[in-house]
């Protein structure tokens, strides 16, 4: 049924209603005969956080209490490496910020263990919503393999288009990341910062749309990145540089090339957290995106906090300015949770 | 000569660090052992770091503390379990006295020394890391003025870890 009515959708109305699908549907309706200038599918903003599990940010957490591991090698540890420095689960699912992966491997595993983890993030609004999950394994602070699912829900915009209200575009990313060099947190007396490799492919499960109606080229594709993690522990201050070369639309939730540009270019993500204590953190990202569909994506801009209560659960909440979307700013929140063993 | 931000004129600071303290490292006895961090890193860009450590006498009641701590967790009760935990308090509050510019003098050993045959793994060397951390919180230590020590005590993971 959903095809169905995808076919009936004139390529131009979808193009530029999604484009605009911040708006109120009233403002789509109008822009179907507007040429579509501005960028907007942003699937990361939000006016409204989805629920999150609050019992995670009141868990007590008693800094009286002991190491909680029983053996001094054990291959499978809940210790390991200190809160926060592993960072929490972005929302492509690799290790990193929440928008970026850093040089950081996933979990808190150490030279001699396997780490596992699990991550939900949502995001919502009155126009679309945005849930992720996956999980990552990590091995030996050297290597780490995720994969993560993102369901961006157009809710009444999808109806609007015509693709159906609750219409639903969603991408499975599967991503691994090798630590070339560094150790963000022991090389204390070295500027040397860890740096790590990335490659994520992501596969987009609406061609129909993506490259139907948006004019995109492809479904599915890779992305690489490279990353620099440096953590200045007396300064209390971590700091990142992604380099990403990618094709992706909007993340790929759009799909990846386009009429615009259909060659890979490099993408520039940033960084910055402030170790406030050993449980909380707060920092901020920058992350471009390439304009391949015929409009200037924004770029992506975020503040946020995240509160690690023991090593196996670390929340996140931030707050996303993605700067003037058409006719309005566009403000959101995010949260996420995560779980690592 | 161009302003450099305060943030780069502080890292230069620390990374000049352990060439100052170069004079001062303990001998080494082994000739087979070659240092891969500096034992005595001072930091010579804060004078009163000291005193947010409660001085010596905080340092003393931080070990009284932390030993129990590394004692009782069982990723670091083998390294300390059947060592003479006093004289071990006492080196190491030398130790930290002198890194954190204190008036104090460190008999002891160099790390690479004393950690030789150890075999303490990385998340063993974290753990003592956290304890230590938990103690500071208890003793209200600044959390800055803790990271300002620990990352100087962090290059020695390369004498401690899996040696």
């Amino acid at each position: 049924m959903i095809n169905h009515k995808t076919k009936t959708c004139s390529r131009r109305v979808a193009a530029a209603a999604l484009c605009l699908c911040a708006l109120t549907t009233s403002y789509v309706a109008q822009a179907a005969d507007e040429p579509a200038t501005s960028s907007a599918l942003s699937f990361d903003t939000v006016e409204r956080a989805e629920t999150l599990n609050t019992s995670a940010l009141t868990l007590a957490e008693d800094d009286m209490g002991q190491g909680q591991a029983d053996d001094s090698r054990r291959f499978f540890s809940p210790g390991g490496r200190l809160l926060l420095t592993g960072g929490v689960t972005q929302i492509e699912g690799a290790g990193g910020g929440g928008l970026s992966p850093w040089a950081l491997i996933g979990t808190y595993g150490t030279r001699d263990q396997l780490g596992v983890s699990a991550f939900a993030t949502g995001v919502n609004s009155e126009d679309f919503s945005l849930s992720a999950y996956g999980g990552a394994i990590s091995y030996g602070n050297r290597i780490e393999l995720s994969i993560a699912r993102q369901n961006f829900n157009l809710n009444a915009v999808g109806a609007a288009l015509g693709l159906g209200r609750e219409f639903t575009i969603s991408q499975t990313i599967v991503g691994a990341k090798v630590r070339l060099f560094g150790d963000a947190v022991l090389e204390q007396d070295s500027l040397l910062p860890q740096v790590s490799v990335g490659i994520q492919f992501k596969d987009n499960n609406q061609p129909g749309v993506v490259i139907g109606a948006l004019a995109a080229r492809d479904d599915n594709d890779f992305d690489y990145y490279v990353s620099a993690t440096k953590i200045f522990l007396s300064q209390s201050l971590l700091v990142n540089a992604t380099a990403r070369a990618t094709r992706a639309n909007q993340f790929g939730i759009l799909g990846f090339g386009g009429p615009t540009n259909n060659d890979y270019s490099i993408q520039f993500e940033g960084s910055v957290a402030l170790l406030l204590s050993r449980h909380f953190a707060i920092g901020s990202e920058y992350r471009t995106k390439p304009d391949n569909l015929g409009f200037k994506e924004e770029d992506a801009f975020d503040v946020f906090i995240a509160y690690a209560p023991v090593h196996n659960i670390t929340a996140t909440l931030a707050y996303v300015d993605l700067g003037n979307v058409a006719l309005r700013s566009q403000h959101a929140l995010y949260a996420s949770l995560q779980f690592a063993f | 000569m161009p302003k450099i931000p305060s943030l780069l004129t502080t890292i230069a600071l620390s990374l000049t660090s352990p060439a100052l303290a170069q004079a001062g490292e303990p001998a080494i006895s082994d000739p087979s052992i070659t240092p891969r961090a500096p034992t005595l890193p001072v930091i010579t860009d804060n004078e009163h770091l000291l005193d947010q450590f409660g001085g010596r006498e905080g340092l003393v009641r931080i070990m009284d503390n932390v030993m129990e701590r590394w004692l009782a967790n069982p990723r670091t009760h083998p390294f300390f379990a059947s060592s003479d935990q006093v004289r071990v308090k006492r080196q190491l509050v030398d130790q930290f006295c002198v890194i954190l510019h204190g008036p104090c003098t460190y008999d002891g050993r160099a790390m690479a020394e004393v950690h030789r045959g150890m075999n303490v793994s990385e998340g063993s060397f974290y753990a003592l890391v956290e304890e230590l951390q938990v103690t500071l919180n208890q003793m209200n230590v600044p959390f800055r003025a803790q990271n300002r020590l620990i990352a100087a005590l962090a290059p020695m993971s390369r004498d401690i870890i899996d040696r």
